[in-house]
């Protein structure tokens, strides 16, 4: 690759999703710019005895339509969705795996939680009837790396395949080191991730992070960066995307694909108790500066949006701090879905990158009445049109992580002709009630 | 010029004593820390046996609050952070927290956590519905193992990347490779990068006397991990964790801070084939040695030593050899190659960093600890082991290599500080 294709970092030529607001990139993109909400009571389990009841959950998805039957006992369903998800976008792409040398390809997904509905039911198994009665796949279908090495194993990829942890902002984490894989020399790399913690066991345990909505309705529930925050939703699927080096997706005439990751960066908050500022802020400006932009280059923010108080304000604070207050527009998709863990930012920086192709910012469903403090230009209500040539996602995850990701449309980017319009949620209305 | 990592500072939470000098001790001597398991009863499964970390984590110097809070494979983390970050001598509280980096690694996070608090919420088994008015507030901390991570850079105040490296039983040499890669590129100077697994549950043992990976040789648990013995059968269990400090080299040296070893090399490999099972060629992971080398720019000849995988099932030493073959061509049969699980067990995800600070502690004292329980030559395993004695050996370079589920294959090459050619 020439030096300036590998200062502009790798190009995203292949996005599958496997997300709450659909089955596919094109029926997740107009469920959003619709303002379809893909939250909905929880269906895995009975949730009556839980104060969360409503998750955002992948609409009729069937492990049996995407992947080999043999597969299926072997694996949580987090990696369904990531096997599916890492299908589409390969096919997306038009890539053909067995084409391409083998060492070149690698896979690195965000984990979360790992197999948590797999080893509720292993552990009911070791529990109720004794250690002979854990199944072999355990070993397999619980661990972290259980996407990845499906994924690798299911396409052939020998490359440097990886997992990275990092709770909600590890979705950001994977892009910056599918960046780092290419600049090692691999060509190919899909990253991003899926979640899928909603089994009893798994929502108990989010129930203790203190970030959980409790409002009993799916429309009101999850407000981030509104005076009404109480919190998020959880959810589950998430994005998977390829990764291709610029000179790579140049010569198979992928051109910059959907666009370029220009800039990342990735930093931590101070421990508890420290009088130094939060990480975002700088994150985000290294980010930037990483990219070569200045912050008026940004045409739009695909927020963390945590959907807590403070949390929300320390965010628009950064904001601010870096932008201007509402100087940059911003916004939240994650409202229909839920927040994704592992899968969220993955899907936000898809979500980005279809903004980018469209020029079109799909809008927050949900919020109303901004949150005092919060000085940013939140888009609410309906998509706003917007010629969007840099995007910029910001994620954070619980415990102190802070990643930020710039996104940049290609350079011979043509305007679709008027087809986004058709997308647009009639006016006046308010998407969010799914 | 090009950055390069330096390992400036070793902490160690280990099976038969805590600390580094402790670790180095075991390793010479030979001596083995696989026994009965005592932390739960294990009388139900089919490896009763596992090399467990006698520790207290009071007197390890952690808090009432620390204690509750965190997991035991946290408590060695942290236990084992704060070791390496006195011993390199750094002043942290002197150092940029923008510029200090955290990459941990761990193939089953907080399992134990996990398991006795789902005990407790679902009954024992007996609601599927578990009672979530139980879930002690750390929960959520449990279920997602980047805690681990967390918990590290809170130790430090790190504001750098952070990030909890989980790629089975490689993750511990990929933590360690990826906090190389952030001061190579730049991101960070200083990374507290290491692996901590603390598996020993009833869950764990369970999953792997499923597929028969662990040794049932219940009876004799001192000789039970027996790497490239022909009557190997299985690896044994074990937990710890190791933690190293890793500077610019350049920054290193100016402060007048060798350190024990570069690191020069590092590479993974995948090999797509199945989850478990390895094929008996090696191709991958003498693929990603070759790589290693290569980014090291050295060549076969100029290892010194291999601290191999060598878990002890039947499949993997054969693998193995089989790669260093592939990879090293003549050379690997010239130098020693030794497995440590032979003594501290196979602690998953934590090894990998517990073999790097073996490593660069060879490195450091010109010694190649041993692999005990060899007693009866393997003909598919025909290279030199070091059976049962540790041996004095003059080492410039050595290759420390993972090998693990999801067909994971790491390859890491270390320097001795002042040793001539390549990267170093």
């Amino acid at each position: 690759m020439t030096a300036r294709e590998a200062a502009a970092g790798p190009v995203v030529t292949g996005i599958g999703v496997c997300a709450p607001t659909g089955i596919g990139t094109e029926a997740h993109w107009q469920a959003v710019l619709a303002g379809k909400s893909g939250i909905r009571r929880i269906d895995r389990f009975d949730p009556t005895p839980y104060p969360v009841r409503y998750a955002g959950q992948v609409p009729g998805f069937s492990a049996k339509e995407h992947l080999p039957a043999r597969l299926i006992p072997q694996t949580d369903h987090w990696t369904h969705l990531g096997l599916a998800a890492a299908a589409s976008a390969l096919a997306d792409a038009g890539v053909d795996p067995a084409e391409l040398p083998e060492y070149e390809m690698a896979v690195v997904t965000a984990g979360s939680s790992g197999g948590t509905e797999f080893g509720q039911h292993e552990m009911t198994r070791l529990y109720r009837n004794g250690p002979s009665w854990v199944g072999a796949y355990q070993s397999i279908a619980w661990f972290y790396a259980a996407t990845t090495g499906q994924i690798s194993i299911r396409h052939g990829m020998r490359g440097p395949c990886g997992v990275l942890c990092c709770e909600q902002a590890g979705g950001l984490d994977v892009l910056g080191q599918a960046r780092r894989l290419v600049r090692l020399g691999a060509r190919l790399v899909v990253s991003g991730g899926t979640d899928a913690s909603l089994c009893p066991y798994g929502l108990a345990a989010q129930l203790t992070a203190g970030g959980l909505s409790t409002v009993d309705d799916p429309a009101r529930a999850y407000l981030p960066f509104d005076a009404a925050a109480s919190g998020h939703l959880p959810g589950e699927g998430g994005a998977l995307l390829i990764v291709e080096s610029a000179a790579a997706a140049r010569d198979r005439g992928a051109g910059e694909g959907y666009g370029t990751v220009a800039g990342y960066a990735a930093g931590f908050d101070p421990p508890p108790g420290s009088p130094r500022p939060p990480a975002l802020r700088r994150t985000i400006e290294r980010a930037l500066a990483d990219a070569g932009l200045q912050p008026a280059d940004v045409d739009v923010v695909f927020a963390d949006a945590a959907g807590l108080p403070a949390r929300d304000l320390a965010e628009a604070r950064a904001l601010a701090a870096v932008f201007g207050p509402r100087a940059v527009p911003v916004t939240a998709p994650k409202t229909l879905t839920g927040r994704l863990y592992g899968g969220g930012a993955a899907l936000d920086v898809a979500t980005a990158l279809l903004a980018l192709r469209d020029g079109v910012i799909p809008h927050t469903a949900g919020p109303e009445r901004p949150a005092p403090g919060c000085e940013i230009d939140l888009v609410t209500a309906r998509p706003r049109d917007a010629d969007l040539r840099t995007a910029l996602v910001v994620a954070r995850g619980h415990g102190g992580f802070n990643a930020a990701l710039v996104l940049r449309r290609p350079r011979w980017h043509r305007a679709p002709a008027g087809s986004v319009h058709q997308h647009r949620a009639p006016s006046g209305t308010r998407g969010g009630s799914g | 010029m090009s950055r390069t990592a330096a390992i400036t500072g070793i902490g160690v939470v280990a099976p038969g004593g805590l600390g580094r000098e402790a670790f180095w001790e075991l390793l010479t001597e030979g001596r083995t820390a696989t026994r009965r398991i005592t932390l739960f009863d294990p009388a139900a499964f089919r490896s009763r046996i596992a090399a467990e970390v006698d520790f207290d984590p009071r007197a390890a110097g952690l808090t009432a609050p620390q204690i509750r809070r965190m997991d035991r494979a946290a408590q060695f983390a942290v236990v084992a952070a704060r070791e390496a970050v006195a011993d390199s001598g750094l002043d942290l509280a002197g150092a940029d927290p923008e510029r200090l980096a955290v990459s941990i690694g761990s193939a089953v996070g907080c399992t134990t956590g996990l398991e006795q608090e789902y005990a407790v919420l679902a009954d024992e088994g007996r609601r599927w519905l578990v009672d979530h008015t139980l879930g002690v507030p750390h929960l959520y901390g449990y279920m997602v193992p980047s805690t681990l991570a967390v918990e590290v850079a809170r130790e430090v105040a790190a504001e750098g990347p952070v990030a909890l490296v989980s790629t089975g039983c490689t993750s511990g040499l990929d933590a360690v490779g990826h906090g190389a890669a952030l001061i190579e590129e730049g991101s960070a100077d200083i990374v507290i990068a290491g692996a901590t697994e603390a598996p020993l549950s009833p869950i764990t043992s369970a999953c792997f006397d499923a597929i028969r990976a662990t040794s049932p040789n219940n009876d004799d648990a001192e000789h039970a991990s027996r790497p490239f013995d022909a009557r190997r059968d299985g690896f044994v269990l074990g937990e710890g964790a190791a933690v190293l400090v890793l500077e610019e080299t350049a920054a290193a040296r100016r402060r007048g801070a060798p350190g024990y070893a570069h690191i020069v090399g590092f590479a993974g490999r995948s090999n797509a084939f199945h989850m478990t099972g390895l094929k008996p060629d090696g191709r991958e992971m003498a693929e990603a040695v070759r790589v290693a080398l290569d980014r090291a720019r050295l060549g076969p000849d100029d290892v010194d030593y291999v601290n191999a995988h060598g878990s002890g099932t039947k499949q993997n030493d054969r693998h193995e050899t089989a790669a260093f073959k592939r990879a090293l061509g003549r050379r690997a049969h010239e130098i020693p190659v030794s497995s440590i699980k032979s003594m501290i067990g196979h602690s998953l995800g934590a090894i990998g960093s517990l073999e790097t600070a073996a490593c660069a502690l060879a490195l450091e004292r010109q010694v190649v600890p041993p692999t005990a329980n060899l007693r009866h030559a393997d003909p598919e395993c025909d290279l030199d082991y070091v059976p049962r004695t540790a041996r004095e050996h003059a080492m410039d370079v050595v290759l420390t290599v993972g090998s693990g589920f999801g067909g994971f294959q790491t390859a890491m090459l270390l320097a001795r500080p002042g040793a001539r050619g390549g990267r170093g």
